[in-house]
């Protein structure tokens, strides 16, 4: 069973088709890549996933594991046009194309942000400091200094966001993900501007928190040796159409992703 | 602990202000009091959420008339009513001022959950044009409301608030400025602490980036909605203590010129900031009574000034042109007072350059 499923999900804008009858499964701890040249449709299956738009056509069926009776099983639901911050609280957690992070505050509170929704605790109780929302203030600043720390970021905390260099951005970003709790975790071109020894960093460090945080991860890349190096089965789209998917070396391989990305007429 | 001692502080010195000061300083005292409440009720929507609501004037006429009829004894009320008899569930209500004021935000309130309810799911832009709307609306529903509002010829003689401590012993009366004031010092405590604990965080991430906000899992509406409805009891509980420091409530002292003032203390003291809110507050109340006499004829030198009726406006408008002119991000921009800040002070302004500068001339002479 797979954590995340899509079922001929399709998007139209007006007359264009971005993304047409995509059938992707997240399985648990897999890192799966989705390619393609400009204008694909990659992003667009993000915001679909993630609730920023409603499949014109389609399902996204999410997996959750439950113990239920001392056995583990999976547990379907139909997460199609929720509203994104309802995805986010079941556990989808993403990064954006154009890093999306909160400008103006620091990289600490951008963090601390990310706690928000597992904050069960109202506003008046925030207002009036209760003894049990104090505490949990508290944990939510630990625990998101502990993941600065993780990530390599604990030195920079009070610099606001914006100022760091572009690779720390990125790498924010994906903190800020982190911090949501997510089991599925939907990358956007991490590496995009990234010098080669940046984005081989990035790799290693994509593969590490995957480990660390029980992720599955998808991921949008445009860096091939990243994809190739990492992905343990890939999506190919063109013009929105699902074009090839296997591993690593059967899409090197494939003639179609070869003419797609070459541009060969025929 | 050093903010108890601050408002111990600010308590004494009222009350010594109460005790010394003229009617005229105390009336500028407590507008100032009053516009601390209105404008950190604005920067929470438009400074903390990136919103841009101008529906101010309409919730304060909510809190106004809510408190203008429920407390004047109903022997003033007749006096009032000589068009249209009052409506008879009003004619003998006189409740006392704390309920009357809390449920004046109450309401107040309500009517921003319900105009907020639709219009936050909209674009950011249609918020402006709603609130805008919704405040001329409830003028003109009090304009034509004859038998309960008066219409346009409003309520007079209002009595000034005051609130009745009942303790054993030591039981007390607070009169306006002191109720103006606590409530302006809640204000501030409260707004201070939710724009500083996690939902005020979520606020700051709407405004930065509503999307990644989503992202995080922040639902934007909700939180958008909540900020809302807060804002619109605190702009109520603002116009209720204008009304009654007025003396008298009536349509056209809620016009949108009322929200104008309130925008222009906002932009002035920087529109994230809450300090800024309340130095501003304090600040152009003063001078927007201190420059009243620009209204009335006044000498210049030799030169007779006529009264211009409006041309302390021109003045503040000109005013506020300015500063989006050349400081956009006002007094005191996102920046907020804090003890550390105070604490540091002395050394920093030592190691700014403006210090360094003035130790080099002295050095050079
Ligand atoms: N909101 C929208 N309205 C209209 N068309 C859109 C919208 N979003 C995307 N598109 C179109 O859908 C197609 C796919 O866009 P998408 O951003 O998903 O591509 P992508 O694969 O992420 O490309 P890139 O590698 O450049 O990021 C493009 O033709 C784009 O113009
Ligand atoms: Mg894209």
């Amino acid at each position: 069973m797979s954590l995340l499923r899509t079922e001929n999900m399709t998007m139209r804008f007006g007359g264009v088709v971005a993304v047409s009858d995509l059938n992707v499964h997240l399985d648990k701890n897999e890192i799966i890549g989705l390619i393609g040249p400009n204008g694909a449709g990659k992003t667009t299956a993000f915001n679909m996933i993630s609730g920023v738009y409603k499949p014109t056509v389609g399902k996204i069926i999410l997996g959750k594991e439950e113990v239920q009776g001392g056995q583990t099983v999976t547990v379907e639901k139909d997460i199609t046009g929720m509203k994104p911050s309802a995805i986010t609280k079941l556990g989808i957690a993403r990064t954006f194309q154009n890093i999306r992070l909160f400008k103006e505050l620091s990289v600490l509170e951008n963090v601390v942000i990310a706690n928000h929704l597992r904050l069960e605790s109202n506003w008046v109780s925030s207002v009036v400091r209760t003894p049990d929302y104090t505490k949990k203030e508290t944990a939510m600043y630990d625990k998101s200094m502990a993941l600065l720390e993780k990530v390599g970021l604990a030195e920079l905390k009070d610099e606001k966001s914006y100022s760091l260099p572009y690779g720390m951005q990125r790498r924010l970003e994906i903190a800020r993900a982190l911090a949501t709790k997510p089991h599925i975790l939907l990358l956007d071109e991490p590496a995009a501007g990234m010098n080669p020894q940046e984005s081989d960093e990035l790799m290693r460090f994509i593969g590490k928190i995957r480990d660390e945080f029980d992720l599955s991860i998808l991921m949008i890349e445009h860096h091939m040796q990243l994809v190739m190096g990492i992905c343990e089965r890939i999506y190919v789209l063109d013009y929105g159409i699902t074009i090839a998917e296997g591993n690593p070396y059967e899409i090197q391989n494939n003639p179609k992703v070869i003419e797609a990305y070459l541009g060969v007429d025929d | 602990m050093l903010t108890a001692i601050a408002i111990v502080i600010i308590g004494v010195l009222l009350f010594l202000a109460n005790m010394f000061m003229d009617n005229y300083q105390l009336r500028i005292l407590n507008l100032s009091g009053i516009y601390i409440i209105l404008s950190l009720s604005m920067i929470l929507i438009n400074g903390f959420l990136g919103l841009f609501s101008l529906g101010h004037a309409g919730f304060m006429a909510i809190g106004a008339y809510t408190v203008a009829l429920l407390t004047t004894p109903p022997m003033a009320k007749q006096m009032n009513y000589y068009l249209d008899p009052i409506v008879p569930w009003l004619a003998e209500t006189e409740w006392s001022f704390l309920p009357a004021i809390l449920l004046g935000g109450v309401l107040a309130a309500i009517a921003g959950f319900l105009i907020g309810a639709p219009v936050l799911r909209l674009r950011d832009d249609y918020l402006a044009i709603a609130t805008l709307g919704f405040a001329e609306i409830i003028r003109i529903v009090f304009t034509n409301l004859q038998s309960v509002t008066n219409g346009s010829l409003g309520l007079k003689g209002l009595p000034e608030i005051e609130i009745e401590i009942p303790l054993p012993l030591i039981g007390f009366t607070l009169n306006l400025s002191a109720c103006i004031w606590i409530a302006a010092i809640i204000t501030i405590l409260f707004m201070v602490r939710l724009v500083n604990g996690s939902y005020g965080k979520a606020f700051k991430a709407i405004r930065e980036d509503e999307i990644a906000a989503e992202a995080m899992g922040i639902n934007v509406f909700k939180h958008k909605l909540l900020a809302f409805v807060i804002a619109s009891f605190f702009a109520g509980v603002g116009g209720a203590f204008l009304g009654n420091i007025m003396g008298t409530v009536d349509p056209l002292m809620f016009r949108f010129l009322l929200t104008y003032n309130i925008v222009l203390i906002v932009v002035f003291g920087g529109i994230g900031s809450l300090t800024g809110g309340v130095l501003a507050a304090i600040v152009i109340t003063a001078a927007m009574e201190l420059l009243r006499f620009l209204d009335s004829s006044f000498d210049m030198g030799p030169i007779a000034v006529s009264g211009i009726p409006g041309l302390r406006m021109v003045v503040f408008s000109l005013l506020l042109m300015f500063i989006i002119i050349f400081k956009p991000r006002g007094i005191m921009g996102v920046r907020e007072f804090s003890w550390q800040w105070l604490i540091e002070l002395p050394q920093s302004i030592k190691n700014s350059s403006f210090g360094r500068k003035k130790l080099r001339k002295d050095v050079s002479k």
